[in-house]
């Protein structure tokens, strides 16, 4: 023990761990070199399979008793490194990667319900996600009462007995709306049920779901994290801090699991048994991993993740004034503007800025609304968000078309609403851009 | 029915909850530089230590106990285990003593296995048995705090980790907790090596 001596009485110093900052973190988090050739850049682990030393190796593998690989569906070695990134980023304690947004949210379902289970969700969301959680969920006995969570005692007149989780986008597509996180967390907490946020629009940059008390993060990883759009992806983070033992509606976490030998995720595995169970058991009966490449492609886009999100929301509030003065343009939905009714909870959650997503209104409605989607230029017609390049969508005959007009008016998606996704190309194009397709309608 | 709250991991003890722990009659302790702990001292603990004795080990496989016995032995440390239930069985090999004053051998560590409550008692127990066997560190599993006992035991001198796992700890520093997603909260440009290869 002879290394030891330098310890002695040096407890106050032993208790400082340096915190790294986030332009760091989107760098470096879980990307060491390689342990055995030391390449610098994060090698793509392109493989199936992992050899085991012996059968007791493999035994002890199988039954979660030591840490390393088995087969790609369930860990990969490039995976790991972008689940430890984005956990990292939001400050998180672990993170499970999945191959979709989508297939992340079914993830969180299939780890936290039964079929008879409810949850809540803001009504205010990705078309997709409405989709999935009101119709697709329903299939399979999980509940969603979807709620205007604009107001948090809707959740409250919402709560039933079987509510396993509440669910919302802190900053909500497409356009402009910010929750008060922390009046929801309450809500969330009263209640012994995890709060789950949706951070996709806002990323960890602009905002860490965990800071405000959330419980779990989910991500689409193919918008702003990846940021290029070109490689689907999904994760869910863990933010380590939820008692899953407070009550009795987690059986999944605190009750010996039948597929483990009676093993108890919460117990054995802590703070980070969430990550666990979702991985050994959800995504492992599932199957909807990331594979290699995808994650290696995501890996590229994160590092600069800081930088883009700066570029992002100042030409987004850029775009945002000049529509704001527009005579063709009836309303805009940024919750950067002073003038929008977010603003106050947008400077408290997304101080760095609101987001590079939002959505005006034409006075020429619908028809007006389809016809500045093909005249744009440099814009992007086509259905996603978060890439480098400019975007454009009309999403009432879009990406909420399969909905009620209710339900796109709920979800910010009206028929005179035209989305942007404001891209990091040089302001003086963007605008330019949109200034000459207005001039057309 | 839910396990005891000293059974649940770190990140939900509260201050409460570790006081009212850590009192048994004496004034409140509470000692915040327990919150955390610098990667470099728990790696200088990891690496100096070759044996250590559990407290509180179990005989079934299944059991965290067992699990973290079952790896640091994999990775060299000799592990001792306690557990006056299971006097003079064995495992993974090892004789169960009954007490730490029953171990024949010396001991760089103790390590406990057991709730907060009573962690107090085996502490002043490791105390009485620090000289004679050596023990330069006390270590309380994750989920197992008690202040005062970390106080006795400091004043003792000893070196005390609190609220941790031995076995999450040597997978963290050296890049194994990572291979599951797991933020180790580690940035470094040298490559992961096993802690104490």
């Amino acid at each position: 023990m002879n290394e030891m001596q330098p310890l002695k009485a040096e407890a106050a110093e032993a208790a400082i761990q340096r915190e790294y900052g986030i332009e760091t973190i989107a760098v470096h988090a879980g990307a060491r070199p390689d342990p055995v050739t030391g390449a610098r850049s994060t090698p793509i682990y392109q493989t199936t399979s992992y050899a085991f030393d012996d059968a007791d190796h493999a035994a002890e593998l199988f039954n979660l008793q030591t840490f390393g690989y088995i087969y790609s569906r369930i860990t990969n070695p490039t995976v790991a490194v972008l689940e430890e990134r984005v956990a990292a980023l939001e400050n998180g304690r672990g993170a499970v990667a999945a191959s979709t947004g989508h297939a992340a949210q079914f993830l969180v379902g299939a780890t936290l319900l039964e079929s008879g289970d409810e949850f809540i969700s803001s009504n205010n969301l990705y078309g997709g996600s409405v989709t999935q959680f009101g119709l697709s969920f329903k299939k399979l006995g999980w509940h969603c009462h979807f709620v205007d969570m604009t107001e948090p005692e809707n959740v409250e007149k919402a709560m039933t007995d079987k509510v396993k989780f509440i669910f919302c986008e802190g900053l909500a597509n497409p356009g402009g709306i910010v929750l008060d996180l922390e009046a929801l967390a309450e809500v969330a907490k009263r209640h012994g049920v995890p709060l789950i946020v949706d951070n996709t629009m806002a990323s960890p940059y602009l905002c860490r779901p965990f800071d405000h008390g959330a419980d779990l993060v989910v991500h689409s990883t193919t918008k702003f994290i990846g940021g290029h759009g070109n490689t689907m992806g999904g994760m869910v983070v863990e933010s380590g801090r939820f008692d899953w033992w407070q009550n009795d509606k987690f059986p999944s976490m605190t009750k010996p699991d039948p597929a483990y030998h009676g093993l108890t995720f919460a117990e054995t595995f802590g703070d980070f048994g969430f990550t666990m169970k979702m991985r050994a058991v959800a995504l492992r009966d599932y199957g909807p991993c990331m594979a290699a490449q995808a994650a290696w492609n995501l890996l590229q886009g994160v590092e600069t993740l800081p930088l883009r999100m700066e570029r992002h929301c100042s030409n987004s509030l850029a775009v945002a004034r000049y529509l704001e003065d527009h005579p063709k343009v009836s309303w805009v939905s940024y919750a950067g503007l002073e003038s929008n009714p977010f603003y106050a909870l947008a400077q408290k959650y997304l101080p760095r800025g609101a987001g590079a997503v939002f959505t005006f209104g034409l006075k020429g409605g619908y028809e007006a609304g389809l016809k500045v989607v093909d005249k744009v230029n440099m814009f992007s017609h086509l259905a996603n968000i978060g890439d480098t390049r400019s975007l454009i969508i009309h999403p009432a005959s879009t990406t909420h078309r399969q909905l009620t007009d209710e339900q796109k008016t709920n979800a910010g998606a009206g028929p005179d609403v035209v989305r942007l996704s404001v891209g990091i190309e040089s302001i003086d194009d963007i605008i330019g851009d949109l200034d000459q397709a207005l001039d057309q309608i | 029915m839910p396990l005891p709250r000293s059974r649940q991991p770190h990140g939900f003890l509260t201050m409460v909850d570790v006081a009212i722990k850590s009192t048994d009659g004496h004034p409140l302790v509470f000692l915040p530089r327990h919150d955390g702990y610098a990667d470099e001292h728990l790696r200088r603990i990891l690496r100096g230590v070759k044996t250590f004795a559990m407290v509180g080990a179990s005989t079934q496989w299944r059991r965290p106990s067992f699990y973290a016995m079952k790896y640091l032995t994999k990775k060299g440390y000799r592990v001792i285990p306690i557990n006056p239930g299971r006097a003079g069985e064995t495992i993974l090999g090892e004789t169960v003593y009954g007490s730490l004053a029953e171990v024949p051998d010396k001991l760089d560590m103790v390590d406990i296995f057991r709730t907060s409550e009573e962690a107090l008692d085996i502490t002043r127990d490791v105390i009485a048995n620090k000289d004679e066997k050596g023990i330069e560190v006390l270590w309380m599993q994750l989920t197992v705090r008690n202040d005062h006992a970390a106080k006795l035991a400091e004043e003792a001198g000893l070196t005390v980790v609190m609220n941790r796992c031995p076995k999450i700890e040597f997978a963290r520093l050296s890049g194994e907790l990572s291979w599951s997603g797991i933020n180790s909260r580690i940035v470094s440009a040298k490559r992961a090596r096993p802690l104490n290869a």
